[in-house]
Formats: structure tokens, C-alpha cells, sequence
């Protein structure tokens, strides 16, 4: 016991979780504090959190199941342009929303490519307003996250099992058995688990595209109690079964979640064996689907910003420089804090995972409050904005990093801690030689992504924004509002392209420093 | 570690340290919108302190909320950008002290005898649309309802926009106890409800719906702005929904003179002269004939509809329900 102990007191993982409870749940009870109490829901809430973990379940659901054929044609085919096109599957999940929004509006609205081609055939024009919409953008955002999820599943098996495989004479179906449907089981659950709880939160999607109230979500209706009730008490009730949905889904996706116990590999780059005929056919099709699905309304959206590009005014420039800083800042916070987590969690600290996981379901708006509460008194809101701002990028990126990391911090412990160990490799001299190379690759990924997510992101803007110094992504809304449209639209590109260029390098920094 | 807190530092820092104004400084509310340099606020500053030997700072965000929670330990001297529909919270909470402004002589479509809060531009609710894509908008208000539903149109929700619950608030007081039968003749045509004013404009101006909600002043930034005459308010016979935006005083200020002076600002024609073009809506206390001629050319409603605070908010809670009834099934 006093053994155990003293290991939790000397890993910084479990400090940092802790730090992570006490952030969401403690914002959380000085909102309920501030309002004396819970209040309670009424009917139109409940249905609205009907919906919420209805349209989650269906979107996460529907964003693994599609997600699982990509990346299989992605981790078996090898093509000129492959790694740029990996890289650029991901650019949906950096969008800020209004952007994404757009983009599928002028791809799958009324007068879309879509319902255009539709007409042309003589079928029905679709609507994309209605759940229907809420599911698709839904997917559009997710699937790029779940594909890189899986496909480094399919990275992490040895090559060596699957040449294993191949010289006893598998056939297809063996090779799912033992090999594939394996490893699917440990990587699956998570990334079920990682956009059902980004659906949980969805505020705008929903709202802008469910097409009306019957698509309302948990998140409107803190809004709501926040803007025109006043009724704090509501809104930390309802920030508080957002975080028991997280929990409950968390416990749910580890029961079901099996460590694939392959084993370690020599790192050899071998191509995956990739069967010809009709699979080689179906996986191109896969691939071209996917990539028209996840590319046309980016396209959409660069094509009609990059015209009014040279046009924009300076502020813009300060706003994108001052946000890359900040990006970079969050960034790193990100992964420092992922890192210790991740390691905790491999030692076998379950609960630190739990932790890591909150910060996706926390409301931004109840976040907000809690800490402008919790802060008046030390420091102004608008001193406060932009370091705030940051920290809240940080935290809310580590879930995404942290599922990242976690498979592989362990499947580095299963292979090389007891090796390690034996050598009484510890401290930094572990980080150096072992943790930071043998990691690079997911780190590099993660890194990349809270970058990205980071620059996109508004953080908790309704009571710390300083919007005389904005970030970015309230510039290109203070455009919007200002009835400046199109100088919003270049505005998106130039902050498309600059996400997209953070995630690229990090990504890219990892992928080249894994090379043992 | 260094770096990052030096790095930080520098990114904190005031980007634009536009010359510090010597002198006490005056805190002043206000939204979001108001800060950019498209935004009122750097001309409503450069202004103020070129006549108040002070420097106003100006704080953004969600002004009514968060002094709300700050309560009566609030930094701010004075606010701007309240909005009419949610001042009888503001008011109960007791927070703000009287205006002492005159208000003879504002020009305004209804009569304001506010003490609290002073209102220094205003609109109506209307409803845009582009007049080469739409070459017969509804003329009447009726006449949008009985439209065929293949005439599109997204309108903001009342949950979450200030705009959209001004929509509800038209449509009961055009309609009152026929309310939901209007909502339900109205459904069909409604594209889709979005969160805030700017994602329903923006469907607008990509062509995606045919009319959008929004106000009959939106017209004058398409000509003043984009020297574009296509975007129109279709003005409806029924009348359109009054809004103003509004400044007030706070009761625990510690400089009470210079908010005083803020208020005789507002009302000042330096501040009335460029409301217009600043906000895209019509100044509290200009006449007409002072206005940007395209500005004062502008179609204007024969009714305006107007609802006291009280009214307002003992009509939001049912109408809100009605609204819900039709659209959430």
C-alpha cells in the first residue's frame, strides 16, 4: 500500500489528472455554488438530451464503420501522393465549424454540386437540413479522425506478424481473424468513443444544420439558460449529465476494448501484403469515395476565399501571427501534459484515462463562467483572455492527443518496460533513449492536432475574449457579424491553410524522427 | 518553459497600444461586434476622449451576462449594446442608475420614456432578400405565409439570438392568438433555424435560401458599403418589430461625472453623425435629412411595433413554447 502510494505521489501523471478533475468538475460546482444549487430540466431539455445521445451514438457509429475500409485501403495500398493525401484526409477535423458549415451547404445544399448532379439524373433533390444534415456534417468532421485512429492500428501491427501470416499460406479471411479483427477490437472503441463524445458537445452543427429545434442539443440549451434565463443553476445541471455521459461511454468502451497483444516488431518498413482482383478495385473506390466526400467542400471554400485573399486588411495578419504563437504555446502544453497522462495510464492508473477525457465533454460556456468566477478578484478578464485562452485550447485538445498516445505509451510498456526496467533505465535517460524515439511518430500526430485544433478553436469566448487583440478564428467571426462575408470566406483559407500547415509539420517532425 | 512564458508575455500584450489618454479612466461595456475597426468602438473612443480628458477602456463580450455575475463588484462605469427584450432582468437586478438625459427630440418610430437605459441606434426586423433572384417578394406578411414552399427562408432561433427572439415576438404581436397557425403555414418554407444572425446571412448571401431574417436596415451596408442595390427589406403592411440597442450607466460606478458625460455623448450629434455607417442602423437622435442620403432613402414600414419590456418578457416564455410546439415535433 505505502509502496503504491508513494508511486502515485511521484508520477506527475496523476497530479495532472487530478489537476483535469479539478478543473472541470471544480468550475462546474462554483457555477452551481454562484446559482445556490441544481436547478431542475424541464420537458424541452430532456428531449433535447434525447437527441443529443441519439445523434452521437449514430454519428459515432456510423463515422468507425466507414472509417474502417479507409484506412484498410490506405494501410495496404502504396500510391504516389499517399502520405499528402493521409495528411490532407485530416483538414476536416481542423475547420472551424462555420467554415465546415458552409463548405457543406454549397457541396450538399439546395443549389449544391449534389442535388444539381441529383436533377441531372432525373432523381429527387435530398435535403441536407434536418438530422440527416446534423449526421452528415457529423461524419465529414469525425471521419478523418477515426480513419488516422485506425490507420495507425494498422500501422502498429508488426510487419513481421503479417509476413508471418503470408508464408503459412493465410488466406483474406484468416488474416481478418488473427491479425485484423484483433486489432480492431483494441483501437475500435476508442475512436468510437473519441467522436461520440465530440457529437456530445456539438452546438452550431446541430442548430445550423438539424434545420430547427427538433435537432437541438445539451449545449443550445446551456446556452440558452446562460443568455436569456440567467438560470446558472440549469446550465450546471445540465454541464453535469454532459460529464456523466462521458463517464458512462468511457466505462462502456473499456469493457469492450482488448489489448491486441501483438508483441514488438523490428520497425521494418515492409508494405503490407495487398491482395489484387476485385479488392484492389474496391479499395480504389474506397480511397477516390472518401477523398471526394472529405476534399470537395474544402475545395468549395478555397475557391471562394482565395480571390479576396490580397485584399484583406492588416488585422488579419496580426491576428493569424498572434494565433500561430498561441497554437504553438497550446501545442505544447498539450503534449507535455498527454504525455505524463498517457505514461500514468500505461502504468495501470485507469482512472488518470478518465480524466484526460473530461475536458472533451465540458461545456465551454459552463468552463467559462466557473473560471471568470473563480478569477474575479485576481485578475481582469481581459488580462486573463489570451493566457485563458490558451490553457482551454491546451485542455481541450489532451483528449484527442491522449487517444492517440495511449495505445502506443501501451504497447511501449508491454514490449520495452520490463527490458527497461531491468536496466534500471529511469528519469530522463528513459524519456531520451526509449519514451521520446519510440513514441515520436504518435507524438508528432498529436502534437500536430492540438496545434491545429488549437488555431481553429474560439476557446471560451463569451467572457474572455479580448477582442481587441483577437485570435484568428474571432476575427473571421467579427468579420461575419460586420457583414464582411467575403472577406470572412479569405479569412477562413488563410486560417485553413495555416492550421493545416502546423499540422502538417508536427506531424511531419514526428514521422521523421521515428526512424530508428 | 522560458520561452513559452516570455513568448506568453508577448502575446498578451497589447497589440495596439493606441496612444494611452492621460487622465481617470471610464470602463465601458460592450459587445463583441463593437471593437474591430469595422465596429463602432475605435471611432466611439477616439471621440469620447477627445472631449472627456480621459481614457475610456473599452472591455468586449457578452455585456448583459457578465454583469450579471460580476454584480455590484462590476469594473464597468457605463455599457453599450443592451438590447431591448432583455432589460427587465437588468433592470430588476438593480444595478444601473438613471440615464438623466433628455429625451425630447429622439427620433425615434416609438415613443421612449426610459429613465435607465437610452437608446443610441435602433431597427426593425425585416426580412432581406435579393432582388434578381426573388422578382416577387411577399408584400404583406400574410402573404409570406401563404407563399408556396418552395420559397426558402432560414430565420435565427430564439434560444440563442437576440434577432430570432425578436421574430417571435413580431409574430405573436402580429398574430397573437393565431400564432401557432402562423408558425405552422411558415414551417415549410424554413430552410433551417440557425444558432446566431451571421450563419442565416451568410446562407442568404451564397443563394442558398431566398429571404433571410434579419433587419430593414441591412440594405444600407449593400449600398454604402458594396455599392450594391439588389438586397432589399420586403416591408410588410402588418407592421415590423421594433429594436433598439441601448447605453446605461452603472450604479456602482466611481467616476458618476464622466459616465454622465459618456450619456450626454451618445446623445451628441458627433456620436449620432456616425452611428449610421458604423452600425448599419438608424441613429436615436438625428434627423432624417442628416442621414446618408441612400440611408434616408431606405424603405420604411408604416407600423413599428413595439413592446414594453414587461410585455416582451411575459410574452417570451408561451410564444417560446408555441414556437416549439410547431418546430420541434
Amino acid at each position: 500500500m505505502a509502496e503504491r502510494l508513494r508511486t502515485i505521489a511521484r508520477s506527475p501523471g496523476t497530479w495532472v489528472g487530478a489537476g483535469l478533475i479539478l478543473l472541470v468538475l471544480g468550475t462546474l460546482a462554483v457555477v452551481a455554488a454562484y446559482a445556490g444549487g441544481l436547478s431542475a430540466l424541464g420537458p424541452w431539455d430532456w428531449a433535447a438530451l434525447r437527441f443529443t445521445i441519439w445523434q452521437a451514438a449514430l454519428s459515432a457509429t456510423l463515422s468507425a464503420v466507414l472509417a474502417v475500409p479507409v484506412a484498410r485501403a490506405l494501410a495496404r495500398r502504396r500510391f504516389a501522393g499517399r502520405g499528402l493525401l493521409i495528411t490532407l484526409l485530416g483538414a476536416p477535423f481542423i475547420l472551424p465549424v462555420i467554415v465546415a458549415i458552409m463548405g457543406l451547404v454549397a457541396v450538399f445544399g439546395r443549389n449544391g454540386l449534389v442535388n444539381d448532379t441529383l436533377a441531372l439524373l432525373g432523381v429527387d433533390r435530398v435535403s441536407i437540413f434536418g438530422w440527416q444534415g446534423v449526421i452528415l456534417a457529423h461524419v465529414f468532421f469525425n471521419l478523418p479522425l477515426a480513419v488516422r485512429m485506425i490507420l495507425h492500428g494498422w500501422q502498429a501491427i508488426p510487419a513481421e506478424r503479417f509476413r508471418l501470416a503470408q508464408s503459412l499460406g493465410f488466406s483474406a479471411a484468416d488474416m481478418g481473424r488473427h491479425l485484423e479483427r484483433p486489432m480492431l477490437r483494441e483501437v475500435l472503441p476508442g475512436a468510437w468513443l473519441a467522436v461520440f463524445l465530440v457529437c456530445l458537445t456539438s452546438f452550431a452543427v446541430a442548430l445550423t444544420l438539424g434545420g430547427g429545434p427538433s435537432a437541438t442539443t445539451i449545449e443550445l440549451a446551456i446556452y440558452q439558460a446562460f443568455r436569456f434565463d440567467f438560470d446558472m443553476g440549469k446550465a450546471a445541471t445540465l454541464g453535469l449529465i454532459q460529464v456523466g455521459l462521458c463517464l458512462l461511454a468511457l466505462g462502456l468502451s473499456t469493457r469492450v476494448t482488448v489489448p491486441a497483444g501483438f508483441g514488438a516488431g523490428l520497425d521494418r518498413d515492409i508494405a503490407l501484403p495487398a491482395p489484387p482482383g476485385w479488392r484492389r478495385g474496391a479499395d480504389v473506390l474506397v480511397i477516390a469515395l472518401a477523398a471526394a466526400f472529405l476534399l470537395t467542400p474544402l475545395a468549395h471554400v478555397i475557391l471562394q476565399g482565395l480571390p479576396n485573399i490580397v485584399g484583406l486588411p492588416d488585422a488579419v495578419w496580426t491576428a493569424a501571427a498572434r494565433s500561430v504563437v498561441m497554437a504553438l504555446i497550446s501545442a505544447a502544453l498539450a503534449l507535455g501534459i498527454a504525455l505524463m497522462l498517457a505514461l500514468a495510464v500505461a502504468s495501470g492508473q485507469r482512472w488518470v484515462e478518465a480524466a484526460g477525457m473530461l475536458p472533451i465533454v465540458a461545456s465551454p460556456l459552463v468552463l467559462g463562467t466557473g473560471l471568470f468566477l473563480m478569477l474575479r478578484g485576481v485578475a481582469s478578464a481581459q488580462q486573463m483572455a489570451l493566457p485563458v485562452t490558451v490553457a482551454i485550447n491546451a485542455v481541450m485538445a489532451l483528449p484527442f492527443a491522449l487517444r492517440i498516445l495511449i495505445p502506443a505509451a501501451r504497447a511501449l510498456r508491454a514490449d520495452y518496460g520490463r527490458l527497461a526496467d531491468s536496466l534500471g533505465m529511469d528519469g530522463l535517460a528513459r524519456l531520451r533513449l526509449l519514451t521520446l524515439p519510440r513514441l515520436a511518430r504518435p507524438l508528432g500526430f498529436a502534437g500536430g492536432l492540438s496545434a491545429a485544433l488549437a488555431m481553429g478553436d474560439l476557446g471560451v469566448i463569451t467572457l474572455f475574449a479580448d477582442s481587441r487583440n483577437p485570435t484568428l478564428p474571432l476575427l473571421l467571426y467579427q468579420l461575419m457579424n460586420s457583414y464582411r462575408l467575403d472577406d470572412a470566406a479569405a479569412c477562413a483559407v488563410v486560417l485553413m491553410a495555416i492550421s493545416f500547415a502546423l499540422f502538417w509539420a508536427f506531424d511531419k517532425g514526428g514521422r521523421l524522427h521515428a526512424q530508428l | 518553459m522560458r520561452f513559452a512564458a516570455l513568448a506568453l508575455l508577448a502575446v498578451t500584450m497589447p497589440a495596439t497600444n493606441a496612444a494611452m489618454a492621460a487622465g481617470p479612466e471610464l470602463t465601458l461595456y460592450a459587445p463583441d461586434y463593437f471593437a474591430t475597426e469595422w465596429g463602432p468602438g475605435p471611432k466611439i473612443e477616439a471621440g469620447f476622449e477627445k472631449i472627456c480628458g480621459c481614457d475610456l477602456v473599452m472591455v468586449t463580450g457578452d455585456v448583459l451576462p457578465r454583469i450579471m455575475l460580476e454584480g455590484d463588484r462590476t469594473e464597468a462605469d457605463v455599457v453599450i449594446g443592451l438590447n431591448t427584450d432583455t432589460t427587465l432582468r437588468a433592470r430588476e437586478s438593480g444595478l444601473f442608475a438613471p440615464h438623466g438625459q433628455d429625451l425630447n427630440g429622439l427620433t425615434l418610430p416609438v415613443t421612449w420614456t426610459d429613465d435607465t437605459f437610452l437608446p443610441f441606434n435602433w431597427s426593425e426586423t425585416a426580412f432581406i432578400y435579393d432582388a434578381t433572384r426573388l422578382a416577387n417578394p411577399p408584400s404583406t406578411f400574410q402573404d409570406l405565409l401563404d407563399a408556396p414552399d418552395d420559397l426558402k427562408i432560414a430565420i435565427q432561433d430564439p434560444r440563442s439570438s437576440i434577432s430570432g427572439l425578436s421574430m417571435l415576438l413580431w409574430v405573436k404581436s402580429v398574430y397573437g392568438d393565431k400564432a401557432v397557425e402562423a408558425w405552422q403555414k411558415l414551417r415549410p418554407k424554413v430552410l433551417t433555424v440557425t444558432p446566431g444572425w451571421s450563419e442565416a446571412y451568410g446562407m442568404f448571401t451564397e443563394g442558398e435560401v431566398d429571404m433571410v431574417l434579419s433587419f430593414t436596415t441591412s440594405p444600407a451596408y449593400h449600398i454604402g458599403a458594396e455599392q450594391d442595390t439588389t438586397k432589399r427589406a420586403a416591408i410588410f403592411p402588418e407592421g415590423h418589430y421594433f429594436m433598439a440597442e441601448l447605453a446605461a450607466k452603472l450604479a456602482s460606478s466611481d467616476q458618476p461625472e464622466l459616465a454622465a458625460k459618456f450619456m450626454d455623448y451618445v446623445l451628441s450629434p458627433d456620436f449620432q453623425g456616425m452611428i449610421a455607417e458604423a452600425n448599419w442602423s438608424y441613429p436615436s437622435k438625428l434627423p432624417r435629412n442628416q442621414l446618408p442620403a441612400y440611408f434616408a432613402a431606405l424603405d420604411r414600414p408604416e407600423r413599428t411595433i413595439f413592446l414594453s419590456e414587461t410585455e416582451a418578457e411575459e410574452m417570451r416564455k408561451p410564444a417560446l413554447e408555441e414556437w416549439l410546439s410547431v418546430f420541434a415535433q
